[in-house]
């Protein structure tokens, strides 16, 4: 099991302000497959992403990536091989930088500290913004852009990349149609090409239509697997109807 | 009356009437509004100046105060434009009208009898020196009757708009709909705190006023859930920072005003570490105790 | 009137202050964009006055006027009011902008009452200690200049330097980690220039006015330009000519001073970007909307008319 899989959680726990939100979480993604990641509001589906990231520190546990030599490294060694789209609120939209110039953030991380971008790197954000199919975009000031062409900028950034691992938090929330259907085609390319896609994803309604994999959580994994063998409405109601006051011990 | 206990009951009128407005300045995070009107009056009372040439005219305080709310009003027609955020919106407009005083007091300098230092730091210790006599009788300080009064405007219009600045503060849109105009709320609170900057400016300085206004009324805040308690509490803490500031200041032979200061951003330091509700001491030992928690639990299900 | 005006332009004692004020103006210019653009504009007016306890301490420290320590002094005290500040908001209930007011008078009146206990004790050196509270570019010398110009290069090398991480992680924070930018390290270097920045213009300048500096040019700036780097450039420029024709207008009369004659001068190019810049400037945008209504007008009269 261990060399099939990409990303290897085990026995994390997070918490903040000694409050736990995820409990003892035990989880494996597969390379080359899609995993939904689904669960109530508040069920620490972010902050798991988080984690992964290295963007909170977790109270015990680990979480093991395999690079391409299938030697099992952390997070900080493996940084440029992982794409991270947040969710697309954190964001000053007034800020003076045109699409083109985030997109061409995506290079940032290969770069490294004090380099600049050479033209290899804005030639990848011109193919990447014409995958979004924004190319005529790119002189524009972010803010002059709807909700769903400013998370396609986002996918770009991340597409720029190059990563192994793409992680999502929420790409499809609130996006029309067109939107939907362009990211999910070129998450589905990804796939196609071998690399790992993690989403948290709201819609159940699309679940089986999407993905591979899903993974159901609530504070803990109540349960995960093939999309086919694990989707019911039994585990979907276990999940969400959960007594939320788990944290709370006595 | 001897001078220091005259000057310690001015230091608590000052800092009380300050304290008064601090409360709702506080609560809706429009502190910095309030350090700007206590700059910009001072181009008001230049302006007056030239016009009554008396610096106690009530007109010149009139004069200021519309200055002050002219100061609010401006800074929130700039951040509606949205090309500016608030807090630019106040850095942008308060410098300019200070620095406009600033330019008229040096150029007039020789016929006026202001001086930006005195303005700026205000001297508690020269205010007995000013006093208000009836037919050759001493009343007392001049200072302590305008604070005394502009304390009580400032009483008076929380007892008498209490229900109307509570419901405005913690709900704008919902007073709205209920009809109370939050505008009118806003802009009468303003008028306040720009008429309690004049009031104090030459006691107090026009830099200290905020803190003032805002150190009382944030332990307030920081050790009660009830606002009526908030109030009390900021009053008390008011008359203990002002007591001690000028026992300290004589002590030390200093400013008052700035001891005041000083002796506020301590205890409401203090406050800040201490406080029951959400202090960092008592934030760091719930930590403590839920992170052990935390382990035993994780300890069975592992 | 221009004999006079070439007369002060050829003035030695002109060109070294406007020099001076111009390169403070550059490096706020440059240097504040970042600051309005996290949404921490006031976060400069309350360090400048955080620094001037730390000028007041240093001085009693080794009793003479000498720039370099008192500015050694206006840092620390500088960088403990950025380090209490952000220990307040993070840590507690208390929102930014009553974290600074409280730590801005607190400061100041900690500054107030070492300075005045300086004065009571009297010692020669202390002549001038006041003019940090308004500036006084006057007095500006020739090492002043030079040391200025010192920190202007190292400020303008570090932002070069970090162009790309200054700008991903003003953008978004988060985003910028994840590429493996320290924030930390990223949050100290901006802290740590925003405090050097307002504490070579406290000379001059003095703490109230610094501030208005850091903001104002970056807003002007702002206006013309959706592009970052251009944004900066034209914030420098702003910065730098404000400096200068401050100081001219100030050099052209008495009794004249500089710093509020700066201010005024930014607050002009503020007014006018606000005004006058092509798209979203106000009258540019009154226009618009005059173009529309009319258009509306025009089109629902053409709805009447086919109508009947």
């Amino acid at each position: 099991m261990k060399k099939e899989s990409a990303i290897q959680i085990d026995k994390l726990t997070v918490a903040y302000e000694a409050q736990p939100v995820l409990l003892n979480i035990s989880l494996a993604f597969k390379k080359g497959k899609m995993t939904a990641i689904v669960g109530p509001n508040g069920a620490g589906k972010s902050t798991m992403i988080k984690a992964m990231l290295g963007l909170v520190e977790p109270v015990t546990g680990e979480v093991v990536y395999q690079d391409v030599d299938q030697e099992a490294v952390s997070y900080k060694e493996l940084k440029n091989r992982i794409a991270y789209v947040p969710q697309n609120t954190s964001v000053d939209w007034d800020f003076p930088t045109t699409v083109r110039d985030v997109v061409l953030m995506g290079r940032y991380g290969h770069l490294g500290w004090f380099k600049r971008p050479k033209n290899k790197d804005r030639e990848i954000a011109r193919q990447m913004l014409l995958k979004v199919g924004l190319p005529s975009f790119a002189s524009r000031q972010i803010s002059q852009l709807s909700g769903g062409q400013r998370q396609r900028v986002f996918l770009a950034r991340a597409l720029a990349q190059e990563a192994d691992v793409y992680i999502m938090d929420e790409p499809l929330a609130g996006v029309d149609m067109k939107t939907e259907h362009i990211i999910m085609k070129l998450l589905k390319q990804l796939v196609a090409e071998g690399k790992t896609v993690l989403v948290v994803h709201h819609d159940l309604q699309t679940v089986e239509e999407y993905f591979d994999d899903i993974v159901f959580i609530n504070q803990e994994v109540i349960a995960a697997g093939p999309v086919d063998e694990t989707f019911d409405k039994q585990t979907v109601k276990k999940t969400y109807h959960r007594d939320r006051n788990l944290g709370e011990g006595e | 009356m001897s001078m220091i206990t005259e000057i310690t009951l001015i230091a608590v009128v000052v800092a009380v009437a300050c304290a008064l407005p601090g409360v709702f300045l506080v609560l809706r995070g429009v502190t910095m509004v309030s350090d700007a009107i206590t700059h910009t009056v001072l181009l008001g009372i230049v302006l007056a100046f030239f016009i009554t040439q008396d610096l106690n005219s009530p007109l010149l305080m009139i004069g200021a105060t519309l200055v002050g709310v002219a100061t609010v009003w401006l800074i929130e027609t700039i951040q509606r434009s949205a090309l500016v955020s608030t807090d630019a919106a106040i850095g942008i407009v308060f410098p300019l009208f200070f620095s406009i005083a600033i330019i008229l007091i040096t150029l007039y300098a020789g016929d006026v009898h202001l001086d930006e230092d005195a303005v700026l730091m205000g001297d508690l210790a020269f205010a007995p020196f000013r006093r208000v006599d009836v037919f050759g009788l001493d009343m007392g300080p001049q200072s302590l009757w305008v604070m005394s009064v502009i304390l009580v405007m400032n009483a008076l219009f929380i007892f008498f708009f209490y229900k109307e600045l509570k419901i405005t503060t913690f709900d704008p849109a919902f007073a709205a709909a209920l009809g109370f105009t939050p505008m009118i709320i806003h802009y009468a609170l303003m008028t306040l705190v720009s008429l309690t900057a004049v009031g104090a400016y030459d006691s107090v300085g026009s830099i200290l006023i905020v803190g003032f206004m805002v150190g009382p009324a944030l332990s307030g805040y920081l050790l009660t859930h009830s606002l009526k308690k908030m109030i009390s509490i900021t009053v008390l803490i008011a008359v203990v920072n002002s007591v001690s500031g000028v026992q300290l200041a004589f002590f030390f032979d200093t400013t008052i005003a700035g001891m005041i200061a000083v002796v506020t951003g301590f205890t409401t330091l203090l406050v800040l570490v201490f406080s029951p509700r959400k202090g960092l001491y008592k934030q760091q030992l719930n930590q403590k105790r839920a992170r052990k928690l935390l382990d035993k639990r994780i300890k069975t299900l592992t | 009137m221009l004999i006079e005006l070439f007369t002060i332009l050829s003035d030695y004692t002109f060109q070294l202050v406007a020099l001076g004020t111009g390169i403070i103006g550059l490096l706020s210019g440059v240097i504040g964009t970042y600051a309005t653009l996290r949404k921490e504009s006031l976060l400069g007016d309350a360090l400048s006055h955080a620094a001037l306890p730390g000028i007041g301490l240093a001085f009693v420290m080794i009793q003479r006027k000498e720039l370099l320590f008192l500015m050694i002094g206006a840092i620390v005290s500088g960088l403990i009011a950025t380090a209490l500040i952000q220990l307040i908001t993070r840590k507690t209930l208390v929102k930014l902008d009553s974290a600074l007011s409280l730590v801005l008078s607190s400061f100041f009146g900690l500054g107030l009452v070492v300075l005045t206990a300086i004065q009571n004790n009297p010692n020669a050196q202390q002549a001038g200690l006041q003019s940090f509270i308004f500036g006084q570019a006057s007095a500006m010398l020739q090492r002043d200049v030079q040391l200025i110009a010192g920190v202007g290069v190292i400020l303008l090398t570090l932002v070069v330097l970090f162009w790309k991480e200054f700008k991903c992680y003003t953008f978004d924070p988060m985003f910028s980690r994840t590429l493996g930018f320290s924030s930390k390290v990223i949050e100290f270097i901006l802290s740590m220039m925003i405090v050097l920045t307002i504490i070579i213009g406290l000379e001059s300048v003095g703490v109230i006015l610094i501030s208005a500096l850091l903001i104002g040019p970056s807003i002007a700036a702002r206006q013309w330009s959706h592009r970052l780097s251009r944004v900066v450039i034209l914030a420098g420029l702003t910065g730098f000519f404000s400096g200068v024709i401050g100081t001219l207008v100030s050099s052209m009369g008495d009794n004249i001073p500089t710093g509020p004659v700066i201010v005024v001068v930014v607050s002009l190019f503020v007014f006018a970007s606000l005004l006058f810049a092509p798209k979203q400037g106000l009258i540019a945008r009154r226009i618009r909307k005059r173009e529309k209504q009319k258009h509306f007008l025009t089109r629902l009269n053409d709805l009447k008319e086919g109508q009947s």
